[in-house]
């Protein structure tokens, strides 16, 4: 009775089929509305910091050098693919690709560096209006996240402390 | 040289401890998703064990909490040598969503140091296999940093002295970009 019982239950299994996927070997596909790491463009992107204004994790730095200069860096250490910064760039340089195959023995292997050229404003010289002091609680204008840390500083500061690069331009300070 | 380490000392099956230090249970259903039949990770060997000291590696979800953090660190000295140490989900990378909170510390390598990351959140079953067969050294690694850079300002830089002419027309001279 237990043979038989055991035969039964070999000729179940068999008829079962090979149910574990071959992953490793083979790729796996992903459904299609899947997010996996956010792509950042840098010939689509304008330099608006509103991904890095609207991360919840507040993963994307950004850091002016200088007036015309600035660096968006995203670490993706704490990422969580929610997309929002997707949604909100206006110019969608952010795209969410597919990719889930991002584990690594470095967690800066995970980082994307932009450095961006941004545009003056042709009648103040400036790339950003001088913000008011409620503006500046509101995290507008220059900002000052630290980048070799790799820190989000809260606050950011309404003006360039640092000489000016280019020569034709005034910043006035207050 | 780590890779070169785990192929020679983890020839035979691992055995993985399964640690969350103050995770929201996400990355553990994923982790058992991987055990179930359909992702079978004991092709690999792997083989879940209820005690650190059976252990080979140590998979760590959540983030080190001011609570559980010396748990966490009392568990991996009781691994074995030699031990791997895998961060799954973006709270043991990184610190999580929560990172700023009070009693967070912070990702798990500020206590036990972490060989291999798996980010996500949660991270597929499917990424943690390829976590695991990379450290197996099955796979390739497919991540590297990453710098963008725009060497050309996008559209011309206005100077003043290079506007000719007054009254109704006004040329803009050096129109090519800088």
């Amino acid at each position: 009775m237990s043979l038989l019982s055991k035969i039964r239950e070999t000729v179940l299994c068999l008829k079962a089929g090979r149910v574990t996927l071959p992953y490793p070997a083979e790729p796996r596909p992903v459904p299609p509305r899947f997010r996996g790491r956010p792509i950042f463009d840098a010939a689509k992107c304008i330099g608006c910091a509103g991904c890095a204004n609207n991360c919840p994790a507040r993963e994307i730095l950004v850091h002016d050098i200088c007036q015309e200069l600035r660096i968006i860096q995203y670490l993706g250490r704490r990422c969580t693919f929610c997309g929002r910064c997707a949604d909100v760039c206006p110019e969608k340089a952010i795209t969410m690709s597919h990719d889930f195959e991002t584990a690594t023995n470095a967690i800066a292997d995970l980082s994307q560096r932009l450095e961006l050229f941004m545009s003056t404003c042709q009648r103040c010289g400036r790339c950003f209006p001088e913000p008011s002091p409620l503006e500046r609680l509101k995290l507008k204008g220059y900002r000052f996240d630290d980048v070799a840390s790799e820190r989000w500083v809260f606050h950011s500061k309404g003006y360039l402390d640092t000489e000016s690069t280019v020569a034709d331009i005034r910043i006035d300070l207050d | 040289m780590i890779k070169q380490l785990c192929r020679k000392m983890f020839r035979k099956s691992l055995w993985v401890y399964h640690a969350n230090s103050g995770g929201c249970n996400g990355c553990d259903i994923e982790v058992l998703n991987v055990l179930t039949p359909y992702y079978d990770a004991e092709r690999f060997g792997i083989k879940l064990v209820g005690s650190p000291r059976h252990a080979d590696v140590m998979l760590c979800q959540g983030p080190a909490m001011r609570p559980t953090a010396a748990a966490l660190r009392r568990a991996y000295e009781a691994m074995p040598e030699p031990k791997l140490v895998f961060a799954i989900g973006s709270c043991a990378c990184g610190g999580g969503i929560w990172h700023d909170s009070y009693n967070v510390l912070g990702p798990v390598e500020k206590v036990i140091p972490v060989n291999y990351y798996i980010p996500g959140c949660p991270p597929r079953p499917e990424a943690i296999l390829y976590g695991v067969a990379l450290a197996l050294g099955l796979v390739e690694k497919k991540m590297c940093p990453v710098t963008l850079q725009q060497r050309r300002l996008p559209i011309p830089r206005y100077h003043p002295e290079s506007l000719v002419g007054t009254g109704i027309e006004i040329v803009y001279k050096d129109a090519e970009k800088v």
